[in-house]
């Protein structure tokens, strides 16, 4: 059951999206925000929903997981959706029933946001969807070396990162394993209190943790072992490389953002 | 009829492109009162074959009866299977999390709701049954050796008093002289307690000691029987990727070179006396 959880929800292929550079991606996504945030009439929305659902098809991204991904946002949406519906004071009212109130400008306030946290969310979405959650961490640190002028340890970071990308599953493993393990011994973790379920938590996260951190000393040795310094002079097996496809990208990247100014300029 | 397996199938992740066959129309007897031997290489499904004996997985098809009883027939018979049917995983260590080895084996009894006096009793019990002396009650498990933690949590399975013990792999990473003492202590318990013992295993001098073997191949039955019958196709057993006990190995290389020794022979006693029997009838011959 555990295993079903998806992290990083990464679909492999090899589509333009897929082969775009990681730092490209990145960026384009930053943009994209900035696009959306930009954008406040409802042609707008439709720029940015027409680039979203054009690269989700270069990207031959299934509709259903796009989709599956909104599911646990479903609660933010409606309370979102509710809170601007009836809580906007304006005078504009278009229905009332005793002291429920529904404005025009509340209307409008809350299709917008619930859009705009669709667009968001479903944008960041393609990001993990066509990128390793390594190529993010290589490209995340190629993008930050800059801050290493103000001493920001990215090497380390970045380091931290893939080794907590590549734990998880085991760890979701051995979860799975301990769990196992107590129930066989009668370990009863789905009934009772809310307090003690959360007791009976206890004889899985305490092994978790004393594995975790044996883990942790045991890939600190190995690594030592074989002389691992990170940061200065350390090569890579595979470089990153901008090809043309990045630079198409990053033109289309800034006419979304030309064309929602604009069009935020003209007010349409 | 201590357990049946009835055409058990498990499949993982069903309906996806992962799809797995684990398990797969398996039937299997355990008989009260015997040890019987689970072998098949990594991925041919003891595991989660063992899984579905104790109710932690139910299966996608088939029963599994406990004394003639379906133990997958409600909630509460799935938990008390849990008591009945003792499961011991791999490295069993690694789930060890109370304060105090005394506590960490009462935690099933605990769960059985019993007294705190019969408590007691199995837990020094079982104590002694994994070998371990008394004035390790009151430290920390995390602070024993390798080789006691893992007792600790096979005495932590024991303390339940299940009719059968479930061990997978138990004696993997231990040295030879570990292996040997664990397997006398479990067997010397399942005659104490009139218990039945299925023990997965890779370890075929294990393998050789128990009363009967299943040999498990992707997820199905390829050969049951006593060891003598199993280790007589040592050919086969190779082919699915097992080792064969050192004498039997022995007794097959020999048996390629020409020599007569019987393809029973699966234990160095057993060999060391059908080589001296060639000798003397050699010399027999020779006079």
């Amino acid at each position: 059951m555990l295993k079903d959880i998806t992290l990083g929800q990464y679909f492999p292929g090899d589509t333009v999206v897929h082969r775009l550079d990681p730092r490209t991606k990145l960026i384009l996504t930053v943009v994209y925000i900035v696009a959306l945030f930009t954008a406040n009439t409802w042609l707008g929305y439709a720029l940015v929903l027409a680039a979203l659902l054009s690269v989700a098809a270069l990207g031959r991204i299934p509709p259903k997981a796009m989709l599956r991904g909104m599911k646990p946002l479903v609660f933010i949406i409606v309370f979102t959706g509710i809170l601007n519906l009836f809580f906007t004071a304006a005078d504009d009212v278009i229905f009332q029933w005793r002291f429920i109130k529904i404005t025009g400008t509340g209307l409008r306030n809350a299709v917008s946001m619930i859009l705009r946290v669709l667009l968001l969310v479903s944008g960041t979405f393609l990001l993990t969807y066509t990128t390793s959650p390594l190529a993010i961490t290589d490209g995340m640190e190629r993008l930050l070396t800059p801050l290493k002028r103000l001493r920001v340890p990215v090497y380390e970071l970045s380091l931290m990162m893939s080794i907590a990308l590549r734990f998880i599953p085991t760890l979701i493993e051995e979860t799975d394993r301990i769990m196992s393990a107590q129930k066989a011994r009668g370990a009863d973790m789905e009934t009772g209190s809310l307090i003690q379920r959360a007791k009976a938590l206890l004889p899985l996260l305490i092994p978790l943790f004393v594995s975790a951190f044996r883990r942790a000393d045991e890939l600190a040795t190995a690594m030592e072992c074989r002389c691992y310094n990170g940061g200065e002079g350390r090569t890579r097996m595979k470089t990153l490389h901008m090809e043309r496809r990045d630079l198409i990208a990053f033109l289309l990247g800034a006419a979304l953002l030309a064309g929602v100014i604009a069009l935020r300029r003209l007010g349409i | 009829m201590l357990m049946e397996v009835r055409g058990l199938t498990h499949v993982y992740s069903a309906g996806t492109p992962f799809e797995k066959i684990a398990v797969d129309g398996l039937d299997l007897d355990l008989e009260a009162g015997t040890v019987v031997g689970l072998i098949g290489h990594t991925g041919s499904g003891k595991s989660t074959l063992i899984q579905h004996l104790n109710a932690l997985l139910k299966p996608t098809s088939g029963a599994v009866l406990l004394h003639g009883e379906d133990i997958f027939a409600s909630k509460t018979s799935m938990y008390k299977t849990r008591f009945r049917v003792g499961l011991v995983f791999q490295y069993p260590e690694y789930q060890l999390f109370e304060e105090t080895v005394y506590r960490d084996i009462a935690f099933g009894p605990k769960n059985q709701k019993l007294p705190d006096e019969q408590i007691d009793i199995r837990v020094r019990g079982a104590m002694a049954f994994v070998g371990l002396p008394e004035d390790i009650l009151e430290k920390s498990p995390l602070d024993l050796s390798g080789g006691q933690k893992r007792r600790v949590a096979i005495a932590g399975v024991l303390a339940m008093d299940p009719e059968l013990l479930i061990l997978d792999e138990p004696t993997a990473g231990l040295d030879p002289a570990g292996r040997e003492e664990l397997l006398q202590n479990l067997f010397h318990w399942r005659e104490a307690m009139e218990a039945t013992i299925l023990l997965v295993t890779h370890d075929m001098s294990a393998a050789a000691r128990c009363d009967s073997l299943v040999v498990l191949d992707r997820g199905r039955a390829v050969m049951r029987g006593a060891p003598a019958e199993v280790f007589a196709h040592g050919e086969t057993l190779q082919s699915l990727g097992l080792d064969l006990p050192e004498a039997a190995h022995i007794a097959m290389l020999l048996r390629e070179r020409g020599v007569d020794i019987p393809s029973d022979v699966y234990t160095l006693d057993r060999l060391r006396e059908a080589i001296l029997a060639l000798r003397t009838r050699k010399e027999g011959a020779a006079c």
